[in-house]
């Protein structure tokens, strides 16, 4: 069974924004294999485990993507492309998406595993972009699967519930919290990740212009949230600060 | 010109998230002089457009098709790219919900478009729109613009007020050819009880690490029952296995902007206010006096959960009798 593992690099969850000039500014920070996309890198290994195949790690990025892919590398994944563009430096999910899908096209696969979301613009779009641009069924926020015989079943999260779905392979999945716990990588693993082939490809070895990816959406500014106003915190003995807390939520905040 | 907003309804009842979804609409319809069109689709859903009509549509495109008893991705992409492809609006709405955060991408995709997520605002400003979406889960807020001539965009739950309006409502049918999913769903499970979800929820009542214990979540319902709450988590607590991930609120869990979040037993690390720091009003109770939640908080009580939350509850039920 052979399965391409979609990945970003993020910023540490723990990361401090800084705002630069109308940007997030990327100085000294922290970056990781975005969370979620690490439970779609641990079950692939798990299916390749169970069924043999390969696990191939894709990513769109600069030079440093190349760490969060030998991070795969190291956990179990068994090769890794990178695809490095000047044009897809400013491109939206839907261009990440397109340059994906390309490379995907070209490659032989069962499945297409992504994670649900990444924690840094918490768009949840290259999954289901994806799947239409590979014209493969899809499957989202999986808490559960089961392969078996080429089909699929997968419990998906939904408003107040879960759904479980079934299809034929290949899809594209993508995986939430729950699906699995997630290994660190070993010693061993890491000294085999150096040796594991990493290839980095342009839009041009894809045959995409950069039309192709152009961004339809841009981040004009970002700026930090309004601070909250500092609070109260209430003193006395329990029933009193109680009391007093109820009738604030009921006459000040109005919330109760 | 029009602005689209895909009616989400699930089981044959609309969900909260549409009639949000709608008001926005609207809003953006009178402010830009566009009409303003709602699709709703499902199976035997006509009966559905009389509570759609109160928010002031100018239309409303009906697809009935046995096809669409259950929400599938490729199915519904279909019939919304179809109605959009026919509307040619400016702007495309839905929720950021499940179904619309599944389906939003594929249409956009489809039609090779821009898509703005979860977004926490839209403003018009005569000429073009602007998006307001929260990145790294609130920690700061962007804003976006859109460049195709079809504009996509999903609106967070419970941010956007519902407001009903005047409109000429006109029921018409639309009758796309459906295809066929090749997704099929074989069940759907609902949360046991009848607490609201964590996403549309007016209260949440939160447990942390400092319950100390699992059992410690029974108190957290008792408050919640008290209230009409829905019950959250922080990530130490799902984590230790006390809760499920379903109810983790924060950057790698659910963000929620409820009327009113009291987090008891939470120290409130950034990951965990980055997932409700936009809630209306917080209260935190805390036994650490250092505990970050008391400083975030609108209203802070130091001490105890297991004395604060019990003496709380009673006198929730003495007022509200």
């Amino acid at each position: 069974m052979n399965i391409v593992t979609c990945i970003k690099q993020t910023f540490d969850t723990e990361a401090k924004i800084v705002i630069d000039n109308g940007q997030v500014s990327t100085q000294g920070v922290n970056l990781i294999v975005n969370p979620y996309d690490e439970y779609a890198v641990e079950e692939s290994i798990r299916l390749k485990e169970k069924n043999g195949g390969e696990v191939v790690v894709v990513s769109v990025g600069g030079d440093k993507t190349q760490e969060a892919l030998r991070y795969c590398l190291a956990m179990g994944a068994d090769r890794a492309v990178l695809i490095q563009d000047p044009a897809l430096e400013q491109a939206d999910n839907l261009g990440c998406a397109v340059a994906m899908a390309k490379l995907i096209s070209q490659m032989e696969y069962d499945l297409v595993f992504c994670g649900k979301e990444a924690v840094d613009d918490g768009a949840a779009q290259v999954p289901s972009m994806l799947a239409e641009k590979l014209d493969l069924p899809q499957a989202n926020v999986l808490t559960a699967l089961e392969i078996a015989d080429g089909q699929a079943t997968a419990t998906r999260e939904i408003d107040g519930g879960s759904e479980v779905l079934e299809m034929k392979l290949p899809a594209v999945l993508s995986a939430q919290k729950g699906l699995n716990e997630v290994r660190y990588p070993s010693l061993p693993g890491i000294m085999k990740a150096k040796r594991k082939e990493l290839k980095v490809v342009s839009l041009a070895d894809l045959e995409l212009s950069a039309e192709d990816v152009a961004a339809k959406t841009e981040l004009v500014a970002a700026e930090l949230p309004p601070a909250r106003k500092a609070g109260r915190v209430l003193s006395g003995e329990i029933d009193e600060m109680v009391a007093e807390l109820v009738s604030l939520l009921k006459d000040e905040a109005k919330v109760i | 010109m029009s602005i689209v907003v895909f009616a989400e309804q699930r089981g044959g009842a609309l969900r909260k998230i549409t009639f949000e979804v709608i008001s926005e609409g609207k809003r953006l319809a009178t402010a830009a002089g566009d009409s303003l069109k709602v699709l709703l689709a499902g199976d035997n859903v006509s009966g559905l457009a009389e509570e759609l009509k109160k928010f002031g549509p100018d239309e409303i495109a009906v697809v009935n098709s046995d096809k669409l008893a259950d929400y599938t991705t490729e199915s519904y992409a279909g019939v919304l790219t179809d109605y959009v492809k026919q509307e040619n609006p400016s702007l495309v709405l839905l929720g950021h919900s499940a179904i619309g955060k599944d389906l939003a991408p594929r249409v956009t995709a489809r039609l090779g478009a821009g898509l703005v997520s979860d977004c926490i605002e839209i403003n018009y400003d005569g000429g073009d729109f602007s998006f307001i979406h929260p990145i790294y889960a609130g920690k700061a807020v962007a804003t976006y613009k859109v460049n195709s001539a079809v504009k996509i965009a999903t609106l967070r739950p419970n941010i956007f007020a519902m407001e009903e309006a005047e409109g000429a409502a006109n029921v018409v049918d639309f009758a796309p050819e459906i295809a066929a999913s090749r997704t099929t769903v074989k069940e759907v499970i609902q949360q046991a009880g009848d607490r609201p979800e964590l996403t549309e929820a007016d209260i949440i009542c939160s447990g942390g690490r400092g319950l100390g214990n699992p059992e410690g979540f029974d108190l957290i319902e008792q408050l919640a029952d008290a209230l009409g709450a829905a019950v959250g988590s922080s990530r130490a607590a799902v984590d230790a296995g006390w809760r499920d991930h379903q109810a983790q609120v924060g950057q790698t869990g659910k963000v929620v902007s409820p009327n009113l979040y009291i987090a008891c037993g939470i120290s409130g690390a950034i990951q965990h206010l980055a997932g409700m720091g936009s809630s209306k009003c917080i209260v935190g109770i805390n036994k650490d006096p250092e505990a970050n939640i008391l400083t975030v908080a609108d209203f802070g009580i130091e001490g105890d959960l297991y004395k604060v939350v019990p003496a709380l509850i009673e006198k929730l039920k003495e007022v509200n009798g």
